[in-house]
């Protein structure tokens, strides 16, 4: 199926994307279009413009400032895997991006476009989750930060507003004492997870502090675990996987039952925690 | 990297000077296609072409009581609208049904639907505009009112008297039933000391070829002739049915075949929207385009294998199998897909089950039903992966039962390689099969002893492999007993036509078709073989109705068998023309020359006596120089089609080896064996491809792939992304073995190779990850594909 | 709104002006108004891999990028690498190993495949050679074939025998 039509605007600046977005009230952002595209050819949007901020090079770095890492909106997936200020600064996310989609998406997505598309099975929402991540929004209004925590507020939903372009990451730089975990588990190598779980936690005395527990695949969004963090701060995993059961609320569908999901939400966060645990 | 070793020919009939039987030869057509310079259907593009799109049904049973169409009509780029009433007086409907399958009916099917929609995704209305785009875009302007019917989805409430009937005037859903005992069944059972009851199901899956269906027609009215470009298995099928349908003669309608990207039975049928694409050629008199998309693949092509089956097995102690017995349920849609039907593969699992066995008790029933979900129809190894997983799964399970070796239990009931002529339990023929040679290959060739000490060691520290098999049986070369005889015009005999180029090279037109099994490189093997050529002297041309012999085309694994048999008749006939056209020129005797290697030689001692150029060149240009009354014939036809058994069958046996991560019912595929026996091997590397091509098809049944259905007939995983195929980081490295018995009905010897992979497949990798689990005394599985949730179910997680 | 869309890139080598419609992809473009019809389309999502091209030297679905958007660009096809040898190697490893049946994945094989052979400092190994392919379907081969055809050209480069 081809998309139905619509028209293009090249965003010469953020100015000029907000202004284009702010003069269509169903336009679309184009970042990497890895989703937004398949989803246009199947007439599944329909929007009457795509602004396209791919021109945008001031989006598309990597910086450390203050503190924090800054990943720009169009920072690539392949960009962000090679990255050895990421590997160093988050390797959380150098270890998730390799399972996200497959080459030619990853050297074409962006971070910012995953992001904002909020996906509840994609592995980056959850990860910035789990860093506590801040994300970047420029709007008509100006800039402002918004917390992962706050950014995702249902299926496919984001505090991101009409008008509103995502325009960076910031991640506070780990201290050493911060320990990270990731786990998915896909049909095939790239799928969408069936359940994934992305971990930060700070080793503390013997055990481990402000646990947070990003799951994907198992729900409306990626969501934190809360019973389950403060369970596994205490110390007691099988607290922690039980806990599950009050913190997920999977669904079922064509890929697994909602409890294949529940059962497997508790294997990994056991395989997780093995992870925090063996990097102390 | 890892080359089949090119093997010395194994049939010394054919042990020609410089013979290419047996040897790994490149495909001739293989530098094109990686160039980028192939030319599928997809990418045809003709003057005044355009393209069709059409509106399909979102409900799975409505009747449509009104279309709209002005305002698609005035939409940009429209140059037609037509609706299945406008178009059913262009092409008349069809009913898929074959009068050997006994009692089989199906209903008259249109291309485009009138009145009543019966699937979701039956086309409904027609859009041509001058791009696809436009004509999309205009398909969201066609109004259709429906009134919704209830659907029949489920096939085990399909035949309830409460059900609604989805073709009144057939009284009943059932499309087709067929009963089937032999020896004594009852007392069988009562001899054995172990009976195994359970109940198999296949999961409804479908071929995804890379390319879609794909097809351009073309009517010219100044020449009152229709060429259709399409990609086909069966070209003179088709030209058949494009005439018939239409009210043409065939000699009116061309049949061109090219670069075809997949096919693997998809391409074998009659699909409406193709049928509404050519007539609208005919009623618009100018080319017109259709290629599916891949949303409308998935809900139009062929779906296969949705088979229920409740089956049984009796066992004695000492491991002798008693009886076999099966009930078949299958839901095929609410057609039975023209003309081959919709009843051929549950006939198969008929036929095939039990069929590796001298087992002579065997009690069969199955039965055939409409439903309001995609049509289902011949796909590759066609009932064969039901047969052998159920045959196969049983097998094992009575081994377990009886504490058995499942190999050891195998060679205890196997039809004996010493006892051919033989006939199955289903009466079927078989000529001469190599079961034990082909089991003690693949024993030794996996270290059947070694894998299971590895797995017991293995077991010891919690992880979970396993080990499964399937001996299998193949259908291959069918005679017109496929279908033929039940009254379709397909053919069941293929020809070649050989020529000497006024070079001295060969040009070979073949009636089998080539859609990337190498038939080409197979054809050519024969021709330079029997002719006496190097094989780059020869070009074979393929799929034209207009300039090949009459023939069946590439299906049923028949392409090698049957058209490489004609192939190498041809080449044997043009080589004696061609001799005693040599032999007048030299004043020789035919019968002391040969031809070897292009050259024309003395047949003793290989002396060079005249090139086949210079032959070439006295028969074309100097006619006159030949004496008088001599003419020589440089063009040869031969023709071939099996005559001493139905078909060839081909034997063999399978096995996977697995892990399951027993936490999350993941199943690791480590490694896979096939040892197959396909009589005279004309070109190892390819045969070992069409088995290992196969093999993952079988996984992708085994592990992944399902047409997934709701209740209301929706398909709710019709997209690459949900649908899920193989891939290769989850593929095993395959090994792939030989045993050689030729068929003695064809001097080649050569049976087909194409379906052997899949039909083991899924089987073995079933019988598996039983292995695997038995010991954690999880419920044996019993149906593919085998899911995280399956697995997980099995072991009691969930 | 939706009207064409004036474009100037590189195809091939070959200097390319064109009016566009928004809505058409990379792989459309390709093959409808230049006749590159070596990119194939086999689902239109993403999926498949078999329209993949090289933009600006990295490879990227055909069918999930617009046309509009190469403006500026170096496009590269199966007909352009066949022509100047890039994939030479690959290509003859593809022939010889018969690692393609009906060839309609084939040029987007060859580019990704391409593409981790240009990136590795080191021969990869099977599995990183499957995982990635791992966007690539061939519903013919069962892709041992394949694999084993970039690994023979893998070790060669490195000057190393299979």
């Amino acid at each position: 199926m081809k998309p139905a039509p619509f028209a293009y605007a090249k965003a010469r600046s953020l100015d000029h994307a907000i202004a284009l977005l702010d003069g269509a009230p169903d336009a679309r952002v184009l970042a990497g279009g890895q989703s937004l595209v398949p989803a246009l050819n199947m007439r599944l949007s329909t929007p009457s413009l795509l602004v396209d901020i791919n021109g945008l090079r001031e989006l598309g770095e990597i910086s450390r400032r203050n503190g924090h890492i800054e990943i720009g909106a169009l920072v690539r997936h392949a960009q962000a895997e090679r990255s050895s200020a990421i590997a160093q600064l988050a390797p959380l996310l150098t270890q998730a991006i390799p399972h996200i989609a497959h080459p030619a998406i990853r050297n074409r997505g962006t971070f910012g476009g995953s992001i904002a598309l909020a996906d509840p099975a994609a592995e980056l929402p959850a990860c910035l989750l789990a860093l506590g991540a801040e994300i970047e929004v420029t709007g008509r209004t100006g800039r402002r930060s918004v917390a992962a925590d706050e950014f995702f507020k249902g299926l496919f939903e984001t505090a991101l507003g009409p008008g509103d372009v995502l325009t960076a990451i910031r991640i506070a730089v780990p201290g050493s004492a911060a320990r990270f975990g990731f786990a998915e588990l896909a049909r095939r190598h790239g799928d969408y997870a069936l359940v994934g779980l992305a971990a930060a936690g700070t080793v503390h005395g013997g055990g481990l502090a402000d646990v947070r527990l990003a799951f994907f695949g198992v729900g409306d969004r990626a969501t934190r675990a809360r019973q389950a963090e403060a369970a596994l701060e205490s110390g007691n995993l099988d607290a922690a996987v039980a806990a599950l059961q009050h913190d997920l609320s999977p669904h079922s569908d064509v890929h697994a039952s909602a409890a294949t999901r529940s059962h497997l939400a508790g294997v990994l966060l056991r395989r997780v925690a093995a992870q925090l645990d063996s990097s102390t | 990297m890892k080359r089949t070793p090119d093997v010395a020919p194994i049939v010394t009939a054919l042990d020609r000077p410089n013979s290419y039987i047996g040897r790994s030869v490149p495909r001739p057509n293989l530098a094109r296609l990686t160039q980028g310079r192939a030319q599928y259907v997809s990418d045809i593009t003709l003057p005044r072409m355009a393209h069709v799109a059409f509106v399909r049904s979102p409900h799975a049973h409505a009747r449509i009581s009104k279309i709209e169409t002005t305002a698609a009509k005035q939409a940009a780029g429209v140059i037609a609208v037509v609706t299945g009433a406008e178009l059913a007086k262009v092409m008349t409907p069809w009913v898929g049904v074959l009068t050997h399958l006994k009692g089989i009916k199906s209903a008259p099917q249109h291309p485009i639907a009138v009145e009543r929609a019966c699937w979701q995704g039956e086309a409904v209305c027609a859009v041509v505009a001058r791009t696809r785009a436009l004509a999309e875009d205009a398909c969201e302007l066609v109004e259709v009112s429906y009134e919704e019917l209830t659907p029949v989805t489920d096939a085990e409430t399909a035949l309830d008297p409460t059900t609604q009937v989805i073709h009144p005037e057939l009284e009943d859903n059932l499309t087709f039933e067929r009963k089937h005992e032999a020896g004594a069944p009852d007392q069988g059972f009562a001899q054995a000391d172990a009976i195994i009851e359970t109940t198999f199901r296949f999961g409804r899956h479908t071929g995804v070829t890379n390319e879609a269906r794909s097809i351009v027609a073309d009517w010219n009215p100044g020449e009152q002739r229709l060429t259709v470009y399409q990609g086909t298995q069966a070209p003179h099928m088709m030209q058949n049915l494009f005439a018939k349908h239409l009210g043409l003669e065939e000699h009116q309608v061309r049949v061109l075949t090219k670069d075809v990207g997949g096919s693997f039975g998809i391409k074998v049928h009659t699909y409406a929207d193709e049928m509404a694409t050519v007539a609208l050629a005919k009623l618009l008199r100018r080319p017109i385009k259709f290629v599916a998309d891949r949303l409308e693949s998935f809900v139009t092509d062929i779906h296969a294998r949705d088979h229920r089956v409740k089956a049984k097995i009796g066992v004695t102690r000492d491991g002798t199998i008693t009886a076999f017995e099966i009930d078949d349920l299958t839901g095929i849609g609410p057609y039975s897909v023209y003309p081959r039907t919709s009843g051929i593969e549950a006939n198969q699992v008929v036929n095939l089950v039990g069929g590796p066995y001298t087992c002579p008790n065997y009690r069969a029933r199955a039965r055939v039903v409409f439903q309001n979900k995609n049509v289902m129809c011949q796909y590759r190894a066609v009932g064969h992966p039901i047969a052998t997983s159920v045959t196969e799964g049983l097998v094992e399970l009575a081994a377990a039962q009886i504490g058995l070796d499942p190999l050891e239990l195998r060679r205890r009931n196997l039809i004996p390689d010493d006892a051919y002529p033989a006939t199955g339990a289903s009466g079927i023929k078989f000529e001469a099969l190599s079961h034990h040679a082909c089991l003690a290959h693949i024993d030794s060739m996996m270290n059947y002893a070694g894998l299971r000490a590895e797995q017991a060691r293995l077991r010891g520290q919690g992880v979970h492999r396993g080990i499964g098999f399937a001996a299998f049986i193949e259908v291959t070369n069918p005679s017109a007993a496929f279908y033929g005889i039940g009254g379709a015009r397909i053919s069941a005999q293929d020809g070649a036509t050989v020529r000497l180029d006024a070079t001295g090279a060969l040009f070979c037109a073949t009636g089998v078709t080539e859609q990337g099994q190498g038939t080409e490189a197979v054809i050519a093997q024969c021709v330079a073989t029997a002719f006496g050529v190097p094989l780059e002297r020869v070009r074979v041309l393929t799929g034209d109705t207009d300039n090949v012999p009459y023939g069946g085309g590439t299906w049923a694994s028949r392409a090698a068998g049957i058209g490489g048999e004609a192939a190498w008749q041809a080449g044997k006939a043009l080589r004696a023309n061609v001799l005693a056209a040599a032999a007048s020129i030299l004043q020789a005797d035919p019968k002391k020359l040969d031809i070897s290697n292009g050259v024309i030689v003395d047949a003793d001692n290989g002396r060079e006596r005249i090139g086949l150029d210079e032959v070439a060149r006295v028969v074309y240009f100097r006619p006159d120089t030949l004496p008088p009354g001599f003419q020589a014939e440089m063009v040869a036809t031969r023709h071939y089609v099996p005559r001493g058994y139905p078909f060839a069958f081909t034997n063999g046996i399978q096995a996977s080896y697995l892990e399951v991560d027993t936490d999350t019912g993941f199943i690791k595929l480590l490694k896979h064996w096939c040892v197959e026996d396909c009589g005279t091997v004309i070109n190892p590397q390819l045969v070992d491809e069409q088995i290992r091509g196969g093999i993952v098809q079988g996984i992708g049944a085994a592990l992944f792939e399902h047409c997934v259905y709701d209740e209301r007939g929706q398909l709710l995983n019709g997209t690459m992304a949900d649908y899920l195929v193989p891939m290769a980081p989850e593929m095993p490295d395959i090994e792939v073995g030989h045993v050689v018995t030729p068929t003695a009905d064809s001097e080649l010897g050569a049976k087909g190779a194409g379906e052997a992979g899949t039909a083991g497949a899924s089987g073995g990798i079933m019988n598996a990850v039983n292995d695997a689990l038995r010991p954690l005394g999880a419920t044996p599985i019993t149906e593919i594909p085998m899911t995280p949730d399956v697995v997980l179910r099995a072991l009691n997680k969930i | 709104m939706t009207d064409r869309v004036r474009v100037a890139l590189t195809v091939n080598g070959e200097r390319v002006d064109a009016e566009v419609e928004p809505r058409q992809n990379l792989v459309d473009f390709l093959r409808e108004e230049l006749q590159l019809t070596g990119s194939h389309i086999g689902c239109e999502h993403g999926v498949c891999g078999a329209c993949t091209v090289r933009v600006d030297g990295t490879i990227v679905r055909g069918c999930l990028m617009l046309a509009v958007q190469c403006d500026g660009d170096r496009v590269e096809t199966i007909e352009g690498l066949s022509d100047s040898g890039d994939v030479a190697d690959l290509q003859a490893a593809f022939c010889e190993r018969n690692a393609l049946q009906c060839g309609f994945c084939t040029p987007g094989m060859l580019l990704t495949a391409q593409e981790l052979l240009l990136q590795s400092g080191a021969a990869p190994s099977r599995e990183q050679i499957r995982e990635h392919l791992s966007g690539n379907y061939c519903r013919c081969t069962g892709y041992q074939a394949i694999v084993d055809a970039v690994e023979a050209v893998a070790l060669a480069r490195q000057g190393q025998t299979p």
